[in-house]
């Protein structure tokens, strides 16, 4: 237990840490929310000082933290001026979009680079590793901007599938099978971009970690006993090769709130994103900080993840 | 064997251990047990100049980690050790440095212990250059003699370790060994994993440097009939503790203590069988 | 290269007949022959010992044997197991007789385990690739067999990963795996290798017991005599990829014709009594040491390094003789 205490602590200041540097970074941008209303004639100066002060921007930068510090305690996070609502519930209806579509990607991403790196690996050397590892190479090469723009052009040209957003017009109205029908073809594009632009990485990796593991001789003693080729690959070899991989995972889930936004953004996705990019151009202060202290939280607890599974799966790693 | 060994057990010894001690703890991850090892225990050595001395024992017996401590590579928790006459253990790195080019080390797996990035002539070179003996082309000059003295060709000197069979690596860190001239020298089962052949070929390298450098050799080895056929004095090591010593030809033919009598009958058993078998005989 | 008929067969009908195997790596350095012209039987049940120092070849026979070469290797001769020419059939026919028929134990067998699988687990999966039962009952062979190899504490081996055990229950967990299905033949290369004196004895104890209970022949592979006295019943000695020599263990030890043989034999350390008694106290060996110039000569290959050598030995290769019935060495001038 005393492992995990130390991590949890650790995790603990390292989000504090994260904040502090997140409000005072975010202080030092231009420029406040309200800057904005000061351009609008009709609204007096005074009522945009007294507006100041009723959120507390007139007070010094440690107090605000402090207050920030109970209102997260309290389960608040602070308050969206744009939306006149706590961080909290803009934060959870846009995270869980976000996730939808993050969780959705990394697991289709995941199942496709496991067998895939596993069989090119198998097959390393001859015409279908090479042609595995160029289209990687193109794809990697590509920005996610381009595929992202190259997908949604090819659906407004065949008419294939809904254009941007979450949902379609009307979607109250659908039954529930219906609406799941809904949100999947508007799910195509955008998870299809991440995808794109995750497996190449993974790919790579899967085949790396297993043409490492095919050359050591408890692969060859397993042949030598008669163990087919399949069993081999996938019983044998694969769990030796998991390490990096399991540390790839985490990193993959400590991506799972941040890894969207260009997507988000240009396919209309309302997650986390487009939240961010809102609230940093109009300095809607605390959903700033909020967006960020909830990526980092995921982060935080996709390396701990990872570090535990490292030592659940390794017997090795055990031992030490 | 003789007076020849006699003279030289009389001297002082080159390096002393008294009572040396070494725990070695762990702890297991995601729980508050703790392992503790006692690696050695209580560990009195002398090791006469000039002489072979020989460590034997099982994996797991502290071998290497009394090397490690001799060699200044570990310091233990208890106990003293002496080198020619002076108390090292209780000395800070800065007066152990001059030290340090006297007590050499050969290991076992010569492929790890040799850089893969130097090349041969680079792996002798290192020690020289780091301990200033030499410079400019006398460093070069100087390493191809070391090579030639191990029995390698000059020739090979650009070449990589691991383009050197087992046993030309093992001739390498040899090379490597002597290049600063010491005074002791410990072989960490720098023989295991060698065919008879080169085993032999290698031994006889050892003996000749060994005259020809008057080293002073401490072998450490878990090969019974190995050390049988070369050294002058045995130490038998059982669970982190010395529990035999005394000139070869004493330990070998009437061993004192259960354990070395056990290792004894082993290697005695596989003898016997070739003995019986080269004299005709059905087994 | 006069051969077949004139090798007196332990048994008429041998397990493994082979007949001018060579075998050749393609590569940039390597344009020598890995095995060159082998021929040799091994009978059901015999304990046949294959003796050279590294770099002989008796890694690629064993691998041979088992169709594990690597693919820039090239193949010639046949290899007879059971009437059938192992370097004909395909990869499924293969599938049935590794680890079924023959089985093979590496050096080092710590590193021929996977490392994140438990030990009792690895020794299962051979069993679930060979004979189809149940889970349970596939447990209790396993015990069963981690038993026969003298492993007390069944249970906690069985549940261990390799990390976990010492050296010599490593070797034995090889064994065990090695003969789960009840092969007919073992090839074991270079066991005991770095193991201590007394792990060392008790892995040919349990060698020698399995050889009772089982019947199994076995190919055991080494660099030491000593531990093939009292052991197998022929040793094949082998130099830079042939052999030079082939008979009765007792013949070859009592007598060896080639000097390799000779000059094999004395690098067994001597009883210690007398060690002493030679004032240099240098120890007997075979000068130089194989390179690959040697291999692609004309004359014999162990010409260089001969002690017997004469003129006639650089410029032919010796064919095969045979002195003695069964005992069989390619040199001319054996037993000087």
């Amino acid at each position: 237990m005393r492992y995990l205490e130390r991590r949890l602590i650790h995790a603990m200041l390292l989000l504090i840490g994260a904040s502090v540097l997140c409000f005072l970074l975010s202080d030092l941008a231009p420029g406040s929310f309200f800057d904005e209303m000061k351009l609008n004639p009709q609204i007096s100066p005074e009522t945009v000082a007294a507006l100041r002060s009723q959120y507390g921007f007139d007070q010094p930068l440690p107090v605000r933290y402090g207050r920030w510090l109970k209102s997260v305690l309290k389960g608040e996070w602070g308050y969206s001026f744009a939306y006149n609502a706590t961080v909290t519930s803009l934060l959870v209806v846009r995270a869980r979009n976000t996730l939808l579509l993050t969780a959705l990607s990394t697991l289709l991403a995941w199942l496709i680079a496991v067998p895939f790196g596993v069989w090119v690996a198998y097959r390393s050397g001859r015409w279908h590793d090479r042609l595995s590892m160029a289209g990687t190479s193109l794809l990697l090469s590509v920005p996610e901007l381009v595929v992202v723009l190259g997908l949604l052009y090819l659906v407004i040209r065949t008419h294939a599938l809904p254009v941007g957003g979450m949902v379609s017009v009307g979607f109250d109205q659908l039954g529930p099978w219906a609406r799941m029908g809904d949100l999947a073809m508007h799910l195509v594009i955008p998870v299809t971009a991440l995808v794109l632009a995750s497996l190449p990485i993974l790919v790579r990796h899967v085949r790396a970690s297993m043409m490492e593991v095919l050359k050591a001789p408890f692969i060859q003693a397993a042949r030598g006993h008669g163990i087919g080729q399949a069993r081999l690959l996938f019983r044998y070899a694969l769990p030796a090769a998991a390490n990096p991989l399991i540390s790839l995972f985490g990193l993959s889930v400590a991506g799972l709130l941040s890894g969207s936004l260009l997507v988000e953004v240009i396919t209309g996705w309302p997650g986390l994103g487009p939240l961010l990019l809102e609230a940093s151009m109009s300095r809607d202060f605390y959903v700033v900080i909020g967006v960020v202290m909830s990526s980092t939280l995921f982060m935080i607890f996709g390396n701990l993840l990872a570090d535990v599974m490292l030592v659940v799966a390794d017997p090795r790693v055990r031992a030490e | 064997m003789g007076t020849e060994q006699d003279k030289r057990a009389i001297k002082p010894a080159l390096v002393k251990t008294s009572a040396l001690s070494k725990q070695y703890v762990q702890r297991a991850p995601f729980s508050r047990k703790k392992f503790v090892i006692d690696a050695l225990t209580e560990v009195d050595l002398e090791i006469a100049p000039g002489c072979m001395t020989a460590l034997v024992g099982e994996s797991g017996s502290g071998k290497s980690t009394l090397a490690s401590c001799l060699a200044m590579l570990e310091t233990p928790d208890r106990g003293e050790i002496w080198f020619e006459g002076d108390r090292i253990s209780c000395w800070d790195s800065g007066k152990l440095a001059p030290l340090r080019p006297k007590i050499q080390m050969v290991f076992q797996d010569s492929a790890g212990a040799l850089n893969p990035g130097f090349t041969a002539a680079e792996i002798i070179e290192e020690p020289l250059e780091i301990q200033r003996r030499e410079s400019g082309r006398r460093l070069r000059a100087r390493a191809c003699e070391l090579m030639g003295e191990v029995g390698l060709s000059p020739d090979w000197a650009d070449r990589w370790p691991l383009e050197f069979s087992g046993g030309q690596r093992q001739r390498l860190a040899i090379a490597r060994a002597i290049a600063l001239k010491p005074a002791f020298l410990i072989l960490d089962e720098s023989l295991s994993g060698l065919d008879l052949s080169t085993q032999s070929q290698i031994l006889n390298l050892l003996l000749d440097l060994q005259t020809a450098h008057s080293l002073t050799y401490l072998l450490i080895s878990h090969d019974l009939s190995l050390v049988g056929q070369v050294a002058d004095f045995v130490a038998v090591m059982h669970q982190g503790r010395i529990v035999e010593r005394g000139p070869r030809q004493q330990v070998f033919t009437s061993p004192q203590h259960a354990h070395t009598r056990e290792l004894l009958g082993s290697v005695r058993i596989l003898e016997s069988a070739f003995r019986t078998a080269q004299a005709g005989g059905r087994q | 290269m006069s051969m077949p008929s004139d090798i007196a067969p332990f048994d008429p009908s041998p397990l493994l007949r082979v007949r001018g195997l060579a075998v050749r790596y393609s590569g940039e350095r390597q344009s020598a022959p890995a095995l060159h012209q082998i021929d040799f039987d091994v009978a059901p049940g015999e304990v046949v010992g294959i003796l050279g120092e590294s770099g002989s070849g008796k890694s690629t026979l064993a691998l041979s044997i088992l169709g594990l070469l690597p693919a820039n290797a090239g193949v010639e001769g046949s290899i007879v197991f059971q009437n059938e020419d192992l370097l004909r059939i395909d990869e499924s026919r293969w599938k049935t007789i590794r680890g079924a028929k023959i089985a093979m134990i590496f050096q080092e067998p710590g590193l021929c385990l996977s490392p994140v699988m438990r030990v009792g687990d690895q020794i299962a999966e051979v069993l679930r690739a060979h004979r189809p039962a149940g889970r349970k009952l596939r447990q209790l062979e396993c015990e069963g067999i981690l038993r026969e190899v003298r492993l007390s504490d069944v249970d906690r081996i069985y549940k261990a990963y390799p990390h976990q055990l010492s050296g010599g229950e490593l070797h034995r967990v090889a064994i065990a795996q090695a003969l789960s299905c009840h092969p007919d033949l073992v090839i074991i290369d270079e066991a005991a290798r770095s193991l201590d004196a007394t792990v060392q004895a008790e892995v040919l104890n349990v060698l020698r017991g399995i050889k009772q209970k089982f019947g199994s022949a076995l190919i055991f592979i080494t660099h030491n005599p000593a531990l093939l006295a009292g052991f197998a019943d022929r040793v094949i000695a082998m130099y830079a990829g042939r052999i030079v020599e082939d008979g009765p263990v007792r013949s070859v030890f009592r007598q060896p014709l080639h000097p390799y043989t000779k000059g094999l034999l004395q690098l067994v350390p001597r009883d210690w009594q007398h060690a002493g008694s030679n004032p240099q106290r240098l120890l007997p060996v075979i000068p130089g040491s194989l390179t690959d110039l040697d291999r692609s000569t004309g004359g014999c290959v162990f010409e260089p390094r001969c002690c017997a050598r004469t003129a006639i030995c650089r410029g032919e290769s010796p064919h095969e003789v045979m002195p003695e019935p069964g005992h069989r060495v390619s040199c001319f001038n054996h037993g000087n």
